[in-house]
């Protein structure tokens, strides 16, 4: 059995955050307690679609050490293959659904003297549940939140009222930007920095922080990519002696996974590298999207990350 | 199941014994004539029943012996047991993790009563009956790692997980098999593993990295390891090794099957949920020669496994100068039958000794 470990919950709770999030509420259905976690661990939400299972990862955003209930915030996605309007529009209070343990690959580090927190858009989820941690346990943090408006921005009320000293709220449509050098050169010997949002603020985040000579490990990030649609392809999955087809709204590994092969994952967002996947043979080009591998390894045409790439050509054959 | 403990030392007079029902449970670690090094993980799901797979934390007869001894080399060195700064809340995980597990799993030995933050933990065969606060160290006698570490059987190495990497940043090592907490805290994977002879080459770390760090919350993992100790001494560390090391000269071949004993470790991995930090307990096992002996499939198997070892092995592990006379000894429990595959000593259907 791939993937963490798993957990029978009801959803307990869902209430509408804005126009475009839901907060969903999950409790075991047993009655007994979830597991603690770690600030910025995420679960794996299992939905069944139709004849489609779709497991999408969702951070954790609860307080890590109240084992009553978790809860995840869902950004619907009208351009998405379906994962967050099934969240949206299909599971009611009441329903029965599955969910994995808590897996972290985005935890803080704890030497750090100071957490310095970066947010864009929906990206605050995980350190809702880091902020919760670091009050617990005393750690010194600040954050700083970027939104597209106010009416969108999140959880803002809530933070900038527990918080108005360390929570810092930016909105575009005002035109108000992260003083992104100031911010990272003020910060005291020792600070950790931890960015969650679009793919270019991450981009932006890391290459500023090498910049103003950040260490390496010092700089923290998180970026989930949604599997995201394409042409339909054949593959060939040469151990399970298999000729699988993979569909336009579905990915590789769910495809594998709809056709019964085992194939191990984690985060299914192509980050941790479970899935990584030996190639055998091919005519065609390679939809690498994930940012497990090495641009050399993508270009090598010898591993594909089957969580969230693609493949368009004749022939794919796979060590699966 | 009530356990009968043992009164027995591990230095001195080195009156450690194992019971019919030890030898019978003992982790033999060779499921098959020969020995290399491997990834040799499984899940750590319980097993057998009465075996030492069983139970997340086994306990034993020997529990007793092995904290009397664990606070005795304390005594002498308190570097044994060293937790970074950042490792606090780690040692509660490992705190909680114990306590909810010996719980559980041994109602009859061990209590614990949650009330918010408010525990008490109960250790009848030690008599302790601690009150605390959760996440507050000053409610406790020592830091949460040290408290409940001597209280529990086996080494401790608590690991940081981090920049893709596993850092040794917190233990409590006192049972170990020559290997120094003092020198290697700090260190990552690949440094403290660095003088392991053959692995490297196989690309043997590289891979076990890689499969310790996706080890997941509520999926622990296990594996067996070995090596050669004479007398039964827990605390083989390089910094009494002008202790011990001496005595592995004093085997002959009247007392080597009592004196010579094989050191099985029960390696044991868990992520721990508040700190994502991961926990490596290593609990040891010994057994005399001729306590392994009883079992002839472990008899056969031993003395192949020994005789074909790459001397590398042998020499790492300490025993290469008093192999030979291993051998000698070994060699009349192996009449060339063939042995059933598994560590299991199949007592009722392996063929008793054929010469």
């Amino acid at each position: 059995m791939s993937g963490a470990e798993k957990i029978d919950v009801t959803v307990t709770e869902i209430v509408p955050v804005n126009a475009l999030v839901k907060r969903f509420k999950f409790e075991r259905r047993d009655g007994g307690l979830l597991p603690t976690f770690s600030g910025g661990a995420h679960t794996v939400v299992e939905m069944k679609d139709g004849d489609i299972t779709r497991l999408n990862p969702y951070s954790l955003m609860s307080d890590p050490m109240d084992q009553s209930a978790y809860t995840i915030s869902v950004r619907r996605d009208d351009e998405g293959r379906g994962g967050s309007l099934f969240m949206h529009n299909k599971v009611s209070v009441g329903d029965e659904m599955v969910i994995s343990y808590p897996v972290n690959l985005f935890s803080l580090d704890l030497r750090a003297k100071k957490h310095l927190f970066l947010a864009g858009g929906i990206g605050i989820t995980p350190f809702l549940s880091q902020i919760k941690q670091c009050e617990r346990l005393g750690d010194a943090w600040e954050l700083h939140y970027a939104c597209r408006n106010a009416a969108l921005g999140s959880y803002v009320d809530e933070l900038t009222a527990a918080h108005p000293f360390e929570a810092h709220v930016y909105y575009d449509d005002e035109k108000q930007v992260i003083a992104l050098e100031n911010l990272l050169n003020g910060q005291p010997i020792g600070t950790h920095v931890y960015v969650c949002g679009p793919k270019g603020m991450i981009t932006w985040v890391r290459a500023t922080a090498e910049k103003l000579g950040w260490p390496r490990e010092a700089v923290h990030y998180e970026e989930f990519l949604a599997p995201q649609p394409g042409k339909p392809f054949e593959v060939r999955l040469a151990v399970s002696n298999k000729t699988i087809q993979v569909g336009k709204d579905e990915s590789l590994l769910e495809a594998m996974e709809r056709s019964g092969v085992d194939a191990p994952y984690l985060c299914r967002g192509g980050a941790c590298g479970q899935c990584e996947t030996r190639v055998i043979d091919y005519a065609g080009a390679f939809i690498h999207r994930d940012h497990w591998l090495e641009d050399d390894e993508h270009a090598s045409g010898e591993k594909i990350m089957p969580c969230v790439s693609r493949f368009e050509g004749k022939t794919l054959v796979l060590d699966r | 199941m009530t356990i009968q403990f043992n009164d027995e030392t591990f230095r001195g007079d080195y009156s450690f014994k194992n019971s019919d029902w030890a030898i019978q449970r003992f982790p033999f670690p060779f499921h098959e004539d020969s020995y290399m090094y491997s990834v040799n993980m499984e899940q750590h799901r319980g097993g057998p029943k009465g075996s030492i797979y069983e139970k997340r934390f086994d306990v034993d007869e020997h529990y007793l012996a092995e904290m009397r001894d664990r606070a005795m080399v304390l005594d002498d060195d308190p570097l044994r047991c060293q937790s970074l700064p950042h490792m606090t809340l780690a040692g509660w995980d490992l705190l909680e993790l114990i306590m909810v597990s010996k719980s559980e799993d041994y109602p009859d030995l061990f209590e614990l009563h949650r009330n918010g933050d408010q525990w008490r933990w109960i250790n009848k065969p030690m008599g302790i009956d601690d009150s605390f606060t959760f996440l507050d160290a000053a409610t406790l006698p020592y830091g949460p790692m040290e408290y409940i570490t001597r209280q529990a059987q086996g080494d401790f190495a608590v690991l940081d997980q981090r920049d893709d990497n596993l850092w040794m940043d917190a233990g409590m090592i006192t049972t170990q098999a020559d290997w120094s907490l003092d020198f290697d805290i700090g260190m990552n994977f690949f440094e403290w593993h660095a003088p392991v002879p053959l692995a490297h080459e196989k690309g043997i770390f590289v891979r076990a990295l890689k499969f310790l760090l996706n080890i997941q919350q509520g999926a622990p993992a296990r594996r067996l390891n070995w090596t050669m100790t004479v007398n039964p001494l827990l605390d083989t560390s390089p910094e009494n090794y002008h202790k011990w090391g001496v005595q592995k000269t004093e085997i002959t071949p009247e007392n080597i099957g009592s004196k010579q004993h094989l050191r099985v470790e029960l390696q044991t991995f868990f992520r721990l949920p508040r700190s994502n930090a991961l926990v490596f307990p290593i609990r040891c096992y010994l057994c005399n020669f001729q306590d392994l002996m009883s079992m002839p499939k472990w008899g056969r198997r031993l003395h192949r496994v020994i005789r074909d070892l790459p001397e590398e092995l042998a020499t790492y592990k300490g025993f290469i100068d008093n192999r030979p006379m291993m051998l000698d000894y070994l060699e009349k429990f192996d009449d060339g039958l063939p042995t059933s595959p598994g560590i299991w000593p199949e007592f009722e259907t392996e063929p008793p000794l054929q010469k």
